[in-house]
């Protein structure tokens, strides 16, 4: 029983992490039609940021701030220098962007080592929190509050304000947007930036419990690919859905099936994009 | 055709006479990899510049036939059969992806081949009881087909050397022949193939299930001359290294990709042993073609060649076909 529970609960605290992960990036996906392959590399610079700057005496949020806008920056820079140049060209997009991780992965495990680095939690948040005999992980379920404030956030963004109706219009039909005077290359910034910054504070929030280690990037990486396949492309409510799906299905994977863990986690996305290629809440077809 | 029988002759010599001039080990063996990657990067060329699919996971083939040989050959089979049921259990597999791939094309097509890399990877990472994880596999010694010894540096390379010639050529007359220019009707122009009769996701299908057939062969090599296969030969970055084999040498000409993987071939055995940033270069090199040689070399110095020879004449070479997914 207890170990259920306490399953189910890192399942949960996990799938807040993975929306954190890959709601920017689904919507990035959704409106520029590419699949950033460097959003891994972004997490674990986020995650590095963040480890750098705790372990030079900063506070845990201070760190986590500092993590989303130091790789949102880089976000952009990315976008405007390189994706930019390649406008049209979704081809060379993708593989521009595995190119670019390879180059983060690499240059972070010459800046950063090969040992993992590890980041305490906020020590406020460090005693567990006892509930009906059990002890709940506090910080796990703080992690588990911000994706949550972040997705009511997000939603908002996206279904009550202007720039969010824009954006939505740009997934929807690209062309037409552009027809009817929305700036959909500004939002390519925006939108990108903002995947950026999410994967940022994610890494770093996720790092007391995943320490940041080089390989991180790709362990990330195919979980946010398999949420927004799940969920659909550009769809807020799917990236949601999908990230606790996918934290369910890993966690369990990996308690209980170590051995066919990926496979199990891999399955359920092939037989998505073969019976369902717009996923289960996709506008875009992938 | 008469010069390009002698240009062919004369590759030919060179290529037989490399160990014989070149008298170290570690270089022939080298040029026994770059064999091995060039038919890996040809066999993927014919999904990425003939069929106009970027597959992400053409790695897995190679490791599949690898582990599968190793499987077979540690269960009782010998040499030949293991050879044999290997290639077949990989192109088997190779099937059974074509039909999950294509059921979406562009961007579509590359994720799904790069989630079902990721399955193969991940099987060979985490079932121990099959793969060792990440230990890998060894494998005990080279066979020696049709009683030749082919253990020692030279020998394989001239073993490499057939078959890289045999399958060369098959696929050379492949891309010739009607199928061959069907399956660039199918990149090109989809819709219009389908309205004169042809079945263009069995067209494409049959490329994908030669890709991986061919891809397996370079992996029954691989296996044959490293001893050894872990799952770092299968990760995404190695799919990732053979597709920009293709992409830098060029994805529209056949040589292209011999070409890509001499190339990277040399450079990451060369600067490995210098320096350890090869990936740093690896995505270097990958973001510096895509941006600024988007057709390859081979196209781009044909194109300078045309101009040189001529260049009183206005010369408009034709821009290659751009390896592009259909929309």
């Amino acid at each position: 029983m207890q170990f259920w529970i306490i399953q189910t609960l890192n399942s949960i605290a996990f799938g807040g992490l993975l929306f954190l992960l890959s709601s920017g990036f689904s919507l990035a996906f959704g409106l520029m039609r590419i699949p950033n392959l460097a959003h891994g590399g972004f997490f674990m610079l986020g995650a590095y940021f963040g480890a750098t700057i705790t372990h030079f005496g900063g506070n845990f949020w201070v760190a986590v701030l500092g993590a989303g806008l130091g790789v949102g920056l880089i976000g952009i820079l990315f976008e405007r220098f390189i994706l930019r140049r390649l406008a049209g060209n979704v081809q060379g997009q993708v593989l521009v962007t595995l190119g670019v991780s390879f180059i983060i992965a690499d240059l972070c495990l010459m800046i950063w080592t090969g040992d993992p680095w590890t980041v305490p939690a906020p020590p406020s948040l460090r005693p567990p929190l006892l509930f009906g005999g059990f002890a709940f992980p506090t910080f796990r379920l703080v992690v588990l509050g911000i994706a949550l404030v972040t997705a009511v956030a997000l939603y908002f963004l996206m279904d009550r304000t202007r720039l969010g109706a824009m954006i939505r219009a740009g997934v929807d039909d690209m062309e037409m947007a552009r027809g009817v005077g929305i700036p959909v290359s500004l939002l390519f910034t925006v939108v990108f930036c903002l995947g950026a910054v999410l994967a940022g504070l994610g890494g770093t929030l996720g790092a007391p419990m995943l320490n940041a280690y080089p390989g991180l990037d790709s362990d990330m990486l195919p979980l946010a690919l398999i949420v927004v396949i799940l969920g659909g492309a550009g769809s807020l409510v799917g990236a949601f859905v999908g990230s606790f799906a996918v934290g369910f299905l890993y966690n369990f994977g990996i308690a209980l099936f170590p051995d066919l863990a990926y496979f199990i986690l891999f399955l359920p996305m092939v037989l998505v994009l073969v019976f369902m290629p717009q996923g289960l809440f996709g506008r875009v077809p992938t | 055709m008469k010069r390009g029988a002698i240009v062919l002759i004369v590759i030919a010599a060179v290529l037989i006479a490399v160990p014989l001039v070149i008298r170290n080990e570690f270089y022939i063996n080298l040029a026994s990899q770059i064999l091995i990657y060039a038919l890996l990067a040809v066999s993927l060329n014919l999904l990425l510049g003939y069929g106009g699919m970027v597959s992400l996971g053409h790695a897995s083939f190679l490791g599949l036939t690898a582990y599968a040989t190793i499987l077979f050959f540690t269960w009782g089979a010998g040499h030949f059969t293991a050879a044999i049921l290997a290639i077949v259990f990989s192109t088997l597999c190779g099937a059974l992806f074509g039909v999950l791939a294509l059921r979406a094309t562009g961007i579509g097509f590359l994720m799904i081949t790069l989630a079902l890399g990721q399955i193969v990877w991940g099987i060979a990472y985490r079932a121990n009881m099959l793969t060792d994880g990440d230990n890998g596999l060894r494998f005990p010694a080279r066979p020696s087909p049709f009683g030749i010894d082919i253990a020692s540096a030279p020998k394989f390379y001239w073993f490499t050397l057939i078959v890289f010639a045999l399958a060369l050529f098959v696929i050379w007359r492949l891309t010739q022949s009607p199928f061959g220019a069907a399956l660039q009707g199918a990149r090109d122009q989809p819709r219009r193939m389908r309205m004169l009769g042809h079945n263009v996701w069995l067209i494409q299908w049959f490329a994908f299930v030669l890709a991986a057939f061919w891809g397996s062969v370079a992996g029954l090599l691989y296996v044959y001359y490293n001893l050894f296969i872990s799952p770092h030969a299968i990760s995404l970055q190695q799919s990732a290294e053979v597709l920009l084999m293709a992409i830098l040498g060029g994805a529209s000409t056949f040589t292209g990709p011999i070409v890509g993987a001499i190339i990277i071939t040399l450079v990451k055995n060369l600067v490995s042993s210098y320096v350890d940033r090869w990936n740093t270069l690896l995505g270097a090199i990958f973001v510096i073609v895509i941006l600024f040689m988007p057709f390859g070399l081979v196209p781009g110095v044909k194109q300078l060649w045309a101009r040189w020879q001529r260049p009183a004449k206005k010369v408009t070479v034709a821009a290659p076909d751009k390896p592009e997914c259909a929309p």
